[in-house]
């Protein structure tokens, strides 16, 4: 967990995801698409992100059918908020099947806007109290691979994905 | 004895764990602890967070037949159901009926301590629905046809070659599994296609937001994401005290629990469901509708709502089931789970909760490993107080006890305010001042007896005494009577009262010696208290009023001391710990905090002489002498360790220290022979550290008494009091 104050919420951000072994890249608006289309392998799903003119690369099924979910390499989904001291992205449920893409892919790449990156836990749940109260949503704090030690050592990639990978899009 | 595991046969259980799943238990629990002190040492309001935890749980608790309505209201809203559950069979009636509802032959389900509870595995497999477990720790226990060993990592037990064999044996793999990725990769694949295919996705939850209907998962894997995307039924099941008002009370708990519990700052996944979830089903070979979700939520009483009327077991309810209590535990840490544990429940707050759902009895098997050695206290992330949940349950159950036909042995030479039953070996440990007063009396007589083997052997038979222990020795003559008549400093800048404990007045004595001559050096006037016992020794036998019968006759013994403005000085450790903390249960409030104020561990003591100027030349010399110290485990928990490690450096001693939760003697329960294995497995750790070439050749220093003992029966040499190594020579 990051603790030096004077960086920026990003720099936090990235200095947490550093530690937790998870890799990032931040990316101008303009090049998101080139940014994506170098981290997606095949076969890629995932749901168009909540951005002005952004659409994802055409490799990525944004209609796929169970099947699809179950067996994709890469999975692209946007993320609400992200929490600077833990590393953390929060993962909402929608009708487009965010939760089932984020969660059945071997690499997830979770797309985050700068602006939405908080810096601590307590920040966060200020802005989930009101939201999940009037919305009644699900939202994951989800931090890093999926992970066990049930096996005698830690072994990353269990029931969800054994990658993640984050983009930060400036602002 | 009516039924009970004779101390013998508990022994041998115990025995049989350490030597089959005890080093697994040890470097897992042992990697966790670490692992938390690294991570809260990072979280900046770790003791804030702490208390905003607790003040969560008190309120919760206290206002949950509202929050039960206010959470039924929520669900309901949201399109989901709730059934409270009065006990088990009510609970796995109902699951079974949501089952049957959805046509389902199969359940996938995630970790759970509460369905653990209820059995509710048992139950649907009973009525011909399979259930299958999709924690990998959860599944392998599943697969071995056992039962959990920890809160959070139920297969703690077992080592990567045992589950290896495990999988071998049962399911002849095409390649040979060997790596932990190996093993991983084999449970996820088998589990994959049992998720997918399961009618009913079963949960328990963490913790549920009465505002909102929310419910919160905790977890690394992914499978309660999984178990829940997977089907379109949802069952939670959770104790009603999971319960907490709002969203917004859940932050302190995301950053405390997998802190406290297996090290981590965050565990891959916090789930915050508001259930039905929104996301669209699997429907065949296309995606449904979300609202074709279903989600029934059943909470659970089975004795919790009579909990919350029980003034010493509520503070259970506030239990978030970290484990953090467990892995601090120095005996937990040698027998896990399968020992110190009861049907559900393990570690030390198991006994609260087997207690309170099962009775009392359900936890008499294993409350004594216990020993009250207090680390627990500081790690639980809603500060309970778990040792006198113990000490509680112990009492009421040498209250249940039978009358016991050795009863007339006793009667008279042990005059105490407890039952008639009670155990022998627990009468003697609990009057050991009595014994302490006579043994002392007829020394060395006495020394001599104690050692000879009959009575060794009568001491085994009849107290259950381990005969490979000995009985610390009595000296002639006490502390008291050597301090009579003593010429105080001439122009003392204090006066203390020291209240000199059944050891330092008739055992130890040489470390009472040198606390007066000490404090005599640091102008200090001393006057040695009339009185003993703190009760400390009653206590930790769960003889709660003969504890209570001491503390009174401690605050009525220093009264005119703290009227004269005196400050009260102890040498040992854990009868401070009664003084400054355990009193609270049993004095009126006033008279607590009036000793609980103005008591002081006597190098705590020397420590503000010391910052208020007194002359540490006044003290005898380190001269760079090559120690390794033992802090006890009461001290550390009373944030004292330190003190006395500052004073022993600043005097000029070369010192190391030892990190250790506990010596594993605690008290009494070292003694017992039906615990003298467990005692020394702890103990071994710290004769490993006492006796690394860096550490050999070093003089021993501890501060209890029973670490004393402890250590001399783990080295061969002799350990000595701080208070020793500081203290001038007698003029
Ligand atoms: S009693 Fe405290 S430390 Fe133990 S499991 Fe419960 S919350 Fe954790």
């Amino acid at each position: 967990m990051s603790q030096t104050t004077n960086e920026s919420p990003v720099e936090q951000f990235t200095t947490s995801l550093a530690e937790i072994e998870v890799d990032w890249t931040t990316t101008g608006l303009d090049d998101i698409e080139s940014t994506l289309t170098a981290l997606i392998e095949s076969p890629a799903v995932g749901v168009e992100l909540p951005i002005d003119g952004v659409t994802l690369p055409e490799r990525v099924e944004t209609n796929p059918d169970p099947t699809a979910i179950r067996t994709a390499t890469t999975g692209v989904t946007p993320a609400t908020l992200a929490i600077a001291d833990y590393g953390s992205v929060v993962l909402e449920s929608d009708p487009n099947g965010s939760e089932l893409m984020s969660l059945f892919s071997g690499t997830h790449v979770v797309v985050i806007e700068e602006s939405d990156i908080v810096g601590s836990m307590a920040e966060a749940f200020e802005a989930l109290g009101p939201h999940l109260r009037e919305e009644r949503g699900d939202a994951i704090v989800a931090t890093g691979a999926s992970a066990t030690s049930d096996m005698g050592a830690l072994v990353r990639g269990v029931h969800g994905p054994k990658h993640v990978h984050i983009v930060i899009i400036e602002s | 004895m009516s039924g009970k595991t004779s101390k013998r046969a508990k022994a041998a259980k115990i025995r049989e764990i350490l030597d089959t799943e005890g080093a697994a238990i040890e470097t897992n629990t042992q990697g966790f602890n670490d692992d938390r002190y690294e991570s809260v040492a990072n979280l900046e309001n770790y003791e804030a967070l702490k208390d905003e935890a607790r003040a969560i749980k008190e309120d919760a608790i206290e206002r949950l037949p509202e929050l039960i309505e206010e959470l039924t209201a929520a669900v309901e809203a949201n399109g989901g159901t709730v059934y409270l559950a009065e006990d088990a069979a009510d609970a796995n009636e109902y699951i079974e009926s949501i089952a049957k509802d959805a046509d389902a032959d199969s359940v996938a389900k995630s970790k759970s301590m509460t369905t653990e509870e209820l059995d509710v595995n048992e139950h649907l497999e009973s009525a011909g629905v399979d259930v299958v477990e999709t924690d990998l720790g959860e599944w392998v226990l599943q697969v071995a046809e056992e039962a959990p060993s920890h809160l959070v990592a139920p297969a703690i037990h077992k080592s990567r070659a045992e589950i290896a064999d495990l999988f071998e044996d049962h399911f002849d793999p095409d390649v040979p599994l060997e790596t932990a990725e190996d093993l991983t990769n084999f449970a996820r694949e088998q589990l994959a296609d049992q998720i997918a295919d399961a009618d009913v996705g079963m949960t328990g939850a963490n913790f549920l937001t009465a505002d909102s209907g929310t419910m919160a998962l905790v977890t690394s894997e992914g499978n309660a994401r999984k178990t829940v995307a997977s089907a379109d039924t949802h069952v939670a099941v959770a104790g009603v005290e999971k319960i907490i008002p709002s969203v917004e009370d859940l932050q302190p708990f995301v950053e405390l629990i997998g802190r406290s519990g297996t090290g981590q700052d965050i565990t891959s996944y916090i789930s915050l469901l508001t259930p039905p979830i929104d996301a669209p089903t699997f429907n065949g070979d296309r995606l449904g509708d979300p609202d074709d979700r279903e989600f029934h939520l059943v909470l659970v009483d089975n004795g919790r709502m009579a909990m919350r009327e029980d003034d010493d077991l509520r503070e259970t309810l506030y239990c978030i089931r970290c484990s953090a209590c467990a892995n601090s535990c120095a005996n937990f840490q040698q027998v896990g789970g399968h020992a110190f544990g009861g049907e559900t429940y393990t570690g030390g707050i198991a006994t609260g909760w087997e207690a309170g759902i099962g009775g009392e009895e359900s936890a008499e098997e294993f409350n004594d490993l216990c020993t009250g050695c207090s680390r627990c206290t500081e790690a639980c992330p809603v500060k309970i107080d778990i040792p006198w949940i113990n000490t509680v349950v112990r009492d009421r159950l040498n209250r249940g006890e039978d009358p016991d036909t050795f009863d007339h042995l006793v009667t008279g030479l042990t005059p105490d305010e407890e039952p008639a039953g009670l155990d022998l070996q627990k009468r003697f440990f609990g009057n050991f001042a009595t014994v302490a007063t006579l043994g002392s009396a007829f020394a060395p007589l006495s020394n001599w007896a104690a050692a000879a083997p009959p009575s060794r052997w009568i001491a085994e038979k009849l107290l259950g005494v381990d005969r490979r222990r000995e009985m610390p020795k009595f000296t002639r003559g006490t502390l008291r009577k050597w301090a009579k008549g003593r010429e105080p400093p001439a122009d003392p800048e204090r006066e203390v009262v020291l209240l000199a404990d059944t050891y330092t007045n008739y055992m130890h004595v040489e470390r009472g010696k040198a606390a007066i001559r000490t404090l005599e050096a640091l102008d200090v006037e001393v006057h040695v208290a009339d009185v003993t016992e703190s009760g400390r020794a009653a206590l930790s036998q769960g003889m709660i009023e003969t504890a209570r019968e001491h503390a009174e006759t401690v605050a009525d013994a220093l009264e005119p001391h703290l009227e004269a403005g005196r400050d009260v000085v102890m040498v040992e450790p854990s009868d401070l710990a009664m003084l400054r903390n355990d009193y609270r249960r049993l004095l009126p409030e006033e008279a607590f905090d009036r000793l609980s104020t103005n008591s002081y561990e006597v190098l705590e003591y020397v420590f503000g002489r010391l910052e208020n100027g007194a002359d540490l030349d006044a003290l005898a010399d380190g001269d760079g002498e090559e120690i390794a110290y033992h802090s006890h485990c009461q001290q550390r928990t009373l944030g004292l360790a330190a003190h006395t490690e500052a004073i022993l450096d600043e005097v000029g001693y070369d010192m190391v220290t030892s990190e250790v939760e506990c010596c594993g003697m605690a008290g009494s329960f070292g003694f017992k022979q039906q615990y003298y294995d467990v005692s020394m497995a702890v103990g071994d750790d710290l004769r490993e550290q006492f006796t690394t070439p860096e550490t050999e050749d070093r003089r021993v220093v501890a501060s209890g008494t029973s670490c004393h003992d402890q250590l001399t029966d783990l080295l061969d040499r002799p350990a000595t009091h701080p208070v020793e190594l500081i203290a001038p020579e007698e003029e």
